[in-house]
């Protein structure tokens, strides 16, 4: 996978999951001179504005006006345009939903919708910037597809991608440094998960795996490090990196629940609705097998730090690991 | 340029033909909007007939004007100027409403890919026309080769996302960007001015910074005069406010808002002939008219 070969240093590198946006929306404008950029009034914060540097004749600041900005994506789409439009995920999928839904998805008009700051994480803000049910309301639209990459680089790769994508784009991105898991070198394609751990089996003295992790976002780095400690248990983890929710490679996550016979999803969402659910109504259907869920349990956010956040909200290393247990000895 | 005597009735016979289709369809559908369509026949005739620089064989052609349907609930009016126009047969009308109809109840490109836009949320094409009209002038600097028209409801002025959509239109000096907005009063529940108050729309308008006009809807000339004006305009977007009559050509529908969402024949109207007479009565209200329309030949 020509993973980052320092990811289980200390001092592994940090850099926020939007930056990657920012910097692959600039790959995209100077692969295709149609590309356009839109925000409300957010530019520095969702790193938009790298592009409008470089491109400001193709920028449009809509002010705070998070409705007005997928309509009139959608209507720059009409004419040719390959919009992106970025705010905070609160606000865009969130305040505009209906505008996605209508304008954008059922209009048929192909828009990147890039919303940043999901998650607890988002820290001091508080929960009224927090957004954790964005990926439930994206993806139960049609046509659209819904991608949430694990580090910056995935984030430039899929941001670059999105070009050749045929459907509206839910480009769901966090705001705070997160550890950098993949290299230029890993692939990266639409619809495709793929494994980013993969228990040591011969040293395990194990002919299968015990459990499949599957994450996504920010927070396959930690389900990383517990696959890894949980070797010290004896007990064989993989973790399979669901960057793209929307649609599901369901042929990656048969495999790994037909190897591991049990899942753990992780996800900085609801449980409710979120990728886990994705996951859940497809198993249920060809392959049932016992599941756990981390993700936020019918909550708001509050102010924090990320770190704090994520421990009261019960998706630390230690939450993923107790949920890997608890699956496990459902089998 | 205003219009010839021999311009105005051809247009005028246009509108009734139009009219008269909305009523046919109606009757078949069963259910859909009548007031509206009734009111903007007269504007659609103008735009598909004389104003717009279109082509029915030819649907996608790029340098076509683009008209933006926002009040998707009036589609029986587009979809019957549509058919006049050629675009498909005016047999299909019939279909309205029905399973696997290209005339859905609202407009959808996914059924009628011809169409600018899907609509029937209000509140969201004025965006989309705004967004056209900024990516033309991304191509074509301040030279208006073509023009963005888009058509709004006066009830659907409630729809705060409209006002975010003047206010960039302004910002960004769209002098290839025309709404007009169809008067007529009425909103599902009651006329405008008891369910949310939008007077005076003139100042409104104004104070969002776009040129503003405001005619008689059913006047082909003041229509044509209006747009023309609007076109002229280069450094910002123009709005025309029609003043329409709810239901115009019908005599028991017209100023009625009960008519806003019901169609002919299905519901006893206080003021209308029996619902059997419903159907008959308009069609002989309109086709007495012959597209005469008052203020052109009294």
């Amino acid at each position: 996978m020509n993973l980052n070969p320092k990811i289980f240093d200390k001092d592994v590198e940090q850099v926020p999951i939007r930056k990657g946006f920012g910097e692959g929306l600039v790959l995209a404008a100077e692969k295709n001179k149609n590309v356009v950029g839109l925000c409300a009034d957010l530019t520095e914060s969702t790193m938009m504005h790298l592009f409008k540097n470089k491109f400001p004749e193709r920028f449009v600041e809509i002010g705070v006006a998070e409705q007005n900005l997928a309509s009139v994506a959608s209507g720059m789409s009409a004419m040719g345009k390959i919009p992106f439009i970025s705010s905070y995920a609160m606000f865009s999928p969130g305040r505009n939903w209906e505008q996605i839904r209508t304008t954008i998805c059922y209009n048929d008009r192909k828009v990147i919708i890039a919303g940043s700051h999901a998650g607890v994480s988002v820290g001091p803000d508080g929960g009224t910037h927090q957004a954790v049910e964005d990926i439930a309301i994206t993806r139960v639209i049609p046509n659209i597809t819904i991608i949430s990459p694990c580090d910056a680089i995935e984030a430039k790769k899929a941001t670059l991608a999105c070009l050749d994508v045929k459907t509206p784009v839910y480009l769901r991105l966090a705001r705070e440094k997160t550890p950098v898991i993949t290299t230029d070198e890993t692939p990266f394609i639409v619809g495709k998960a793929q494994i980013f751990y993969e228990a040591n089996k011969a040293l395990l003295k194990k002919e299968r795996i015990d459990v499949g992790i599957i994450a996504t976002g920010s927070l396959v780095f930690k389900a990383i490090m517990v696959a890894r400690n949980l070797e010290k248990k004896g007990i064989a983890a993989n973790v399979l990196n669901l960057s793209t929710i929307k649609p599901l490679d369901t042929e990656a996550i048969l495999n790994l629940a037909k190897e591991a016979g049990a899942i753990v999803t992780v996800e900085e969402h609801q449980i409710a609705g979120g990728m886990g659910s994705a996951v859940a109504e497809f198993l249920a259907g060809s392959f049932p097998v016992p599941i756990e869920f981390i993700g936020v349990q019918n909550k708001f956010g509050q102010s924090g730090t990320p770190d704090e956040l994520i421990e009261h909200y019960g998706m630390g290393e230690t939450h993923i690991m107790k949920a890997v247990e608890r699956v496990v000895g459902r089998k | 340029m205003s219009l010839t005597e021999t311009q105005v009735i051809y247009l005028e016979e246009k509108a009734n033909l139009i009219r008269q289709s909305i009523i046919e369809m109606l009757l078949e559908a069963k259910s859909g909007h009548s007031a509206g369509p009734l009111d903007m026949s007269d504007i659609f005739s103008a735009l598909y007939f004389h104003i717009l620089r279109h082509k029915a064989d030819e649907p996608t052609w790029s340098e076509r004007d683009r008209l933006v349907l926002s009040n998707g609930h009036i589609c029986p009016v587009l979809y019957a100027t549509m058919a006049h126009s050629g675009y498909f047969p005016v047999s299909e009308l019939k279909t309205l409403r029905k399973f696997g109809s290209r005339l859905q109840g609202h407009p959808h490109r996914e059924f009628l890919p011809m169409l600018e836009n899907s609509s029937g949320p209000l509140g969201s094409g004025l965006s989309q026309a705004v967004g056209m009209a900024i990516a033309d002038r991304m191509d074509n600097g301040k030279v208006n080769k073509k023009f963005i028209y888009c058509l709004l409801g006066d009830g659907e002025l409630d729809e705060g996302q409209n006002w975010e959509a003047f206010m960039l239109g302004a910002k960004e000096k769209l002098g290839n960007l025309i709404a007009i907005v169809d008067r007529n009063n009425i909103q599902i529940d009651g006329f405008t001015d008891d369910i949310m108050p939008i007077s005076p729309l003139f100042d409104k308008f104004k104070s969002f910074n776009w040129h503003v006009q405001e005619i008689d809807g059913h006047n082909m000339c003041s229509i044509e005069t209006a747009i023309e004006t609007a076109k002229a305009v280069s450094d910002k977007p123009s709005i025309i406010i029609a003043h329409t009559v709810p239901g115009r050509g019908v005599s028991y529908m017209e100023g009625r808002y009960e008519w806003h969402g019901t169609p002919p024949g299905i519901s006893n109207v206080e003021g209308a002939p029996d619902k059997a007479k419903q159907g008959e009565v308009a069609l002989e209200d309109l086709r007495t008219l012959h597209g005469r329309i008052t203020s052109e030949h009294k």
